[in-house]
């Protein structure tokens, strides 16, 4: 049978049922120090004097240092190859004169316990001499905004993305839609927040790492030229990790400052994040304002989109440079067809966190932008939403389609697909006509409930490359080390049922090893859906070129020709033996030769063996890179019911559909598992969550209690309809990626369906839409004479 | 903060005697003192749950209590459900039922749950959902996880 396509149980379930998985903060090491961050309270200030003096008296601290007493490089750009103009408003590691943000790190305590290490970071006494903060991005960069550097301007960058001529589409439109929407501040909160222990090996001259995760092998380049030592002489442990969704893993100050005072101590460091310094340290996201506009004919079909963004970037440009609004702008277009396109993003430094990625970067903005577009066209227009997007959607005949923008360093190209025939069987399969007559047989009897779509495309498998190996040892056992990490997406599962359908053995027991840089010298990582893309193509391939050596070596061991064998089973056996025993017969042929040779015997025969003329050299194993131009695009439809409580203003979502082309499930279970997942994390965003801040650039929304995640009350039942359709030619499993379309039109979704329980199709055109927000947009709707 | 106190503490039928701190929490005394790692600390004021351990059969937030709290009481963690070669009724229903993804929040919703299907053995729908809702998942969406409960709970897990 195949594993590929199968829903294999979980082989990352029984350690993590158990307890028995490994955590960062799992590890302890000898003679263990802890290292406790001293923050900025304060959002925009010079420093002034520093007293350690007071932590450093304490009982079992044993170093404080601040910005002054380290000479370290700042958290470097890990995405563009070219940083060029963003080096001035990079991150460094401790405050250097000046701090930027409510949570910058100032200063750093290390005791022989947490406890005794916050103590001791209490006794830090700075002087803060506070500045007027930049608040957003817009008034970021108007005149007489607070600078947050010198000689920079807060504009960072104007990121633009077009093609055609969209002036004169606008100029020659039948209808021009505009509108001003806005995506709210929003953070990914895993529940397991981050941690990291390094331990330094005075005599090696060598680190150890624990808590690395999602790109292990850059934090590791940077962590190596930081130390000056070889990035060989730096090992980042496989961790389990409590999820990632864009934000953990990524390069932080914390990660240097572990490693350097591990050596500088000669003890190993360890630091565990809790969970308020977690909202006010790890990236941010979203944060943008889009005022969009669309041309439309007289028909109702789509002529241009232009669309001018203000991305609040935070305080610093990290590892992600610009990645969020290049992306943004690049997919803003989404599965559409038009003659022309032009956005503006205006890219601006605030005194918040610093911003990065989060799940569906730059699309879920977007896809609210346009989709919010579309719902306000359709209504101008007069145009049923559904009908309005048909029209528009590029055909399959279209397709593939040089979109004539660039993202991520590769050109967009939108490989086959069928969407509107996905648009069409979302439709069908989810009942939406249903929902919304029963959404209006709801409104006639006095309730508010509506019913709304979006239409996405993602984007997955970002090369360049990655690098896998299969080994196969004398017990059979197969062993199979990535570049990409396990982030609790079931990666490890996934790549296992790649490994046993070409050797022919069970997923368990297929081990993987995901971002140990210790069993792989090489790798990239685990983020933008690339994991099972790129990665899994790369393990494809190591198997593949294992089973052909082990073929190889069978044909000697087996005295037979290539064509006469066959791998299955976990063994290579004679086919004319193989018939004889599905004949009923005995499988074993009778004379010196055996029938068949199992992969562990295999692996036996060639151990530590150089070629000799007759067997291949071993060990058994391979080890292959799949590399990739293009990124491949899967898309989806999202599909909301909800209701709206007239006298609290709060949204209840009823029912949810998520229809999403993957080309190829590898396993429909964890498919279906991030699809589920995504989309109540975007429920979240659409409903729920903001980072706030008071208008002193004072963090709002720094515990759980203030930024409220989605618990199993606000989550709906969400049905899915995952396609296999148009698998990508861009990699041999044929898979899309799986691991945004979740979330990437919930926002979007969920505005379309409260906007029609308004009976507003063009509002909310804001995320999140709070009890608050609705409330003043029923008084709006109802009181046309009031003020508001 | 030197004043360490003497407790005893059983943690899954096992006796430990330990000197902590007053102000050191349950949770870092489980994870950090006698190795009990499953229970998992996520936000350290209560909300997510993570940290969940029955304490004389009861749910009780680790993060929340003092380990000195938990002096001469009986804990059940994560480890005491089963083993990877093992699993327990309600573990071997999380797996079928794709109820974790990551696994950091699923020690917390174990023991939570456990606790819940020995008072109630026999849930309504509705009851799994309200009990469900006390703890945080980032990854499932939950519906994996209220799945795994109803089929524990049919299963005969509570009982």
């Amino acid at each position: 049978m195949s594993y590929v396509g199968s829903r294999v149980g979980r082989l990352e379930d029984p350690r993590l049922l158990t307890g028995t998985g490994h955590f960062a903060d799992d590890e302890d090491r000898p003679g263990q120090l802890w290292m406790r961050v001293v923050r900025s309270p304060v959002a925009h200030a010079t420093l002034g004097a520093v007293d350690i003096s007071g932590a450093l008296a304490l009982d079992g601290v044993r170093a404080v240092l601040t910005g002054a007493d380290v000479s370290l490089p700042p958290i470097p750009v890990r995405v563009s190859p070219d940083p060029g103009d963003l080096l001035g408003y990079l991150q460094p590691v401790l405050a250097q004169g000046r701090v930027r943000y409510v949570g910058e790190p100032v200063a750093v305590v290390v005791a022989d316990d947490p406890y005794q290490a916050e103590d001791g970071a209490d006794l830090v006494a700075i002087d803060y001499a506070e500045l007027a903060p930049a608040r957003d991005a817009r008034t970021a960069c108007g005149p007489g905004a607070p600078q947050l550097f010198h000689r920079l301007p807060n504009e960072v960058a104007l990121v633009t993305a077009s093609f055609g001529d969209a002036a004169a589409a606008f100029r020659d439109a039948a209808h021009v839609v505009e509108l001003d929407v806005a995506i709210g501040r929003q953070t990914a909160v895993p529940i397991e927040p981050r941690s990291l222990l390094a331990e330094w090996d005075e005599a090696r001259q060598s680190l150890d790492v624990w808590g690395a995760t999602k790109v292990p092998h850059f934090n590791r380049r940077v962590i190596a030229g930081v130390l000056g030592i070889p990035p060989a002489q730096v090992r980042m442990h496989r961790c389990d990790a409590g999820g990632g969704f864009g934000v953990r893993g990524e390069l932080y100050p914390e990660d240097i400052l572990v490693a350097y005072l591990a050596r500088l101590l000669g003890r190993p460091v360890k630091w565990t994040e809790d969970r308020a310094e977690h909202m006010v340290a790890v990236n941010h996201s979203r944060d943008q304002a889009h005022r969009i506009a669309g041309a439309f004919d007289s028909g109702g079909r789509l002529l241009a989109i232009r669309d001018e963004i203000w991305h609040d970037n935070g305080a610093y440009i990290r590892t992600h440079g610009l990645t969020v609004p290049e992306l943004t702008v690049s997919m803003l277009p989404g599965p559409y067809r038009m003659t022309s396109f032009e956005a503006t993003a205006h890219v601006a430094v605030t005194n918040k966190t610093p911003c990065g990625t989060y799940r569906a970067p730059g699309r879920y903005e977007g896809t609210f932008a346009r989709e919010r577009l579309l719902d306000t066209a359709a209504s101008v227009l007069g145009i049923d939403p559904v009908e309005l997007r048909r029209r528009n959607l590029l055909g399959p005949g279209e397709l593939p389609h040089d979109r004539q923008l660039r993202a991520l360093g590769t050109d967009v190209v939108l490989d086959e697909g069928d969407y509107p025939g996905l648009l069409e069987r979302a439709v069908t399969e989810s009942g939406y006509l249903s929902w919304a007559r029963e959404a209006r047989a709801c409104r006639s009897a006095g309730r508010l409930v509506g019913t709304g779509l979006a239409v996405f495309l993602e984007k997955s498998g970002l090369g360049p490359y990655e690098v896998a190996e299969v080994q196969v040892d004398p017990a059979g056992r197969v062993q199979v080390t990535v570049g990409g990490t396990s982030l609790g997406q079931g990666i490890e599962t996934v790549l296992a049922q790649i490994a046993a359908d070409v050797l022919g053995v069970c997923p368990d027991s297929v081990s993987v090893i995901a971002g140990d840089t210790g069993m792989l010298g090489d790798g990239v990582g685990s983020w933008a859906s690339r994991s099972t893309v790129v990665g899994g193509s790369a393990v494809l391939r190591a198997a593949e070129a294992t089973g052909a050596l082990a073929r190889q070596a069978a044909a000697v061991l087996l005295g037979a020709g290539d064509a006469e064998l066959r791998l299955a089973g976990g063994r290579v056996t004679l086919i004319s033996a193989a018939q004889a025993g599905s004949q009923g017969q005995p499988g074993e042929r009778a004379g010196p030769l055996a029938a068949s040779v199992t992969l562990g015997e295999i692996a036996a025969a060639l151990a530590g063996r150089p070629a000799d003329g007759e067997l291949p050299p071993g060990p058994l194993g391979a080890r292959r890179e799949f590399s990739v131009d293009h990124m491949t695009y899967p898309y989806g439809v999202h599909l909301a019911q909800v209701e709206i409580d007239r006298g609290t203003g709060a949204v209840r979502v009823l029912r949810y559909f998520v229809a999403y082309e993957v080309g190829r499930a590898i396993n429909p279970a964890t498919v279906d598992g991030q699809l589920v997942g995504g989309a109540i994390q975007g429920i979240g965003g659409a409903l729920f969550e903001e980072v706030a801040y008071s208008p002193e650039g004072q963090p709002l929304t720094a515990s759980l209690i203030d930024y409220l995640l989605p618990s199993a009350h606000e989550a709906p039942e969400v049905a899915t309809l995952v396609t296999e359709d148009y698998p990508s030619g861009s990699n041999p499993l044929g898979a899309k990626g799986a691991g945004e379309g979740g979330i990437t039109a919930a926002g979007a979704a969920v505005a379309s369906a409260v906007g029609d329980a308004l009976g507003t199709p063009s509002v909310p055109t804001r995320l999140p839409i709070t009890p608050e927000r609705v409330c003043q947009l029923i008084e709006a709707s109802s009181g046309a004479t009031g003020s508001a | 903060m030197t004043d360490a106190q003497s407790i005893r503490i059983t943690v899954n039928g096992t006796e430990h005697e330990l000197a902590v701190e007053p102000r050191r929490t349950l949770a870092d005394v489980l994870r950090h003192d006698l190795a009990y790692t499953g229970t998992h600390v996520g936000c350290e004021h209560g909300i997510c749950g993570a940290c969940t351990v029955l304490v004389d059969g009861l749910p009780a937030r680790s993060c929340l209590m003092f380990g000195v709290q938990a002096d001469g009481r009986s804990v059940e963690t994560v480890e005491a459900l089963g083993t990877p070669d093992a699993l327990g009724p309600l573990q071997q229903a999380f797996t079928d039922h794709h109820g974790l993804q990551c696994g950091f929040c699923t020690p917390g919703f174990l023991m939570l749950v456990t606790a819940f299907l020995r008072e109630t053995p026999s849930p309504t729908d509705e009851e799994i959902r309200e009990v469900v809702a006390s703890n945080l998942c980032r990854c499932t969406g939950y519906q994996g996880i209220l799945r795994a409960v109803r089929a524990a709970a049919d299963a005969g897990a509570g009982s």
